[in-house]
């Protein structure tokens, strides 16, 4: 994130002192001006959704929803122990409800308890990250609002397509996921070596000479994929 | 139709609350209450990417950026004028937000536009953003096949979803 911000600024400052040099510092100061008034919209809206989705956690609705997806998380993750699947039914509930930042922290628990020192993720891992990235998300409460806030005459006229999409996307992400799985993961013969040469704890970049044949492998896919990660780490995440 | 489903789901949810005694006043401002420090949290953010998305618009990069995509989204089906926001969804929240609210001011959230925008923000999420947290604060540092996946799927539903959008 950090980049693409530096890369928007560079390039249309760049190209304003070519253009109209006189509008660059009005552009920003607009937008800092729409920045305020977008998150004193937004102020309103979270105060209202979240205001409404604490009715809804105190009616125990987000318990029977668990419930309810127990039996389909079991079948989508087969390897993790009881206690890592209630943390996955956790998350996924709270994300179909819209709620991302209750969800975010059971993930993060749930991926820990999967951690098993190696570097490689594994394809239950895989699948929760894409589960959530797809957003299976009923109610898009945010957007709901915004459409209000600009005077839409039905804010929620969107809702059936935007749900075909998302059911879809998560779908396509589950098949995805499924079939990568079958395509790239051989019987793992090498597991106990790179246990013990998994990376410490705070370092990103692992060490980057392959010690052996399946490290060499996986070396080249992976290298734009940690670039990029780097790269958001240093955006939102803080 | 869709006009119903928000105001019945408020019907039941307070009635079951008050039936239940759950305090549903009480529940509701305990709730309202966590949208200050969230909102506190994401301003700062907010603030840096719309002072790089309204001088990227004005620059006239922004204009340069969907005219070369726009031939990519013709073939789908989609406006050019959601190029930034497609482009900006997996890597931040506060930056499309950005962009949608610029939609909905320049074309109306009623317009084709709009509603398009609307589902691609609605039916996204940001898939960088998640796939860092999540790993944050362990050994895993390869994730293999997960993002492409998970893009090429968001991608899939965006199309669907704004080619349903022209029948209802």
């Amino acid at each position: 994130m950090a980049f693409i911000w530096l890369i928007m600024l560079v390039s249309s400052l760049g190209l304003m002192l070519f253009t109209n040099p006189a509008a660059a510092v009005n552009s920003m100061i607009d937008g800092a001006h729409g920045a305020v008034e977008l998150s004193l919209n937004l102020l309103a809206l979270y105060a209202f959704w979240l205001g409404f989705f604490a009715l809804i956690e105190r009616l125990g609705l987000s318990r029977g929803l668990e419930r309810l997806l127990r039996p389909v998380i079991s079948r989508l993750f087969p390897s993790c122990d009881t206690e890592t699947r209630k943390y996955i039914t956790m998350n996924v509930s709270a994300n179909l409800l819209g709620l991302g930042n209750a969800a975010t922290p059971m993930a993060i628990t749930a991926i820990n308890r999967m951690d098993n020192g190696s570097a490689k993720a594994s394809t239950d891992m895989i699948m929760l990250t894409v589960i959530s990235a797809t957003s299976l998300q009923i109610l898009p409460t945010t957007v709901i609002g915004m459409r209000a806030t600009a005077g839409s005459i039905n804010p929620a006229d969107f809702l059936f397509p935007s749900l075909v999409a998302t059911v879809l996307s998560t779908l396509i992400g589950i098949i995805g996921v499924k079939l990568c799985s079958k395509i790239f993961d051989r019987p793992r013969k090498n597991k106990e070596v790179e246990l013990s040469e998994s990376a410490p704890l705070g370092n990103i970049t692992p060490s980057r000479t392959p010690r052996h044949r399946h490290a060499q492998k996986s070396e080249k896919p992976s290298k734009s994929l940690r670039r990029s990660k780097k790269r958001s780490a240093q955006g939102e995440s803080r | 139709m869709s006009a119903y489903i928000i105001p019945i789901l408020f019907l039941i949810v307070l009635l079951a609350s008050f039936i239940r005694r759950r305090e549903p006043y009480g529940g509701f401002i305990g709730g309202a209450r966590q949208a200050v420090d969230l909102t506190i949290n994401v301003f700062p953010y907010l603030l840096a990417i719309m002072v790089a998305v309204e001088a990227f618009r004005v620059s006239g990069a922004s204009a340069y950026l969907a005219n070369a995509l726009e031939p990519a989204l013709k073939s789908v089906g989609l406006p050019k004028e959601v190029a930034e926001l497609m482009f900006l969804r997996p890597v931040s929240g506060a930056g499309s937000l950005a962009i949608l609210d610029g939609i909905y001011t320049n074309y109306g959230a009623d317009s084709y536009i709009g509603r398009c925008a609307s589902v691609i923000y609605g039916s996204s999420e940001t898939v960088f953003y998640i796939s860092t947290i999540y790993f944050s604060q362990s050994h895993v540092r390869r994730l293999r096949y997960a993002i492409p996946v998970a893009l090429v799927a968001t991608y899939t539903g965006c199309i669907v979803g704004c080619f349903l959008l022209r029948f209802f």
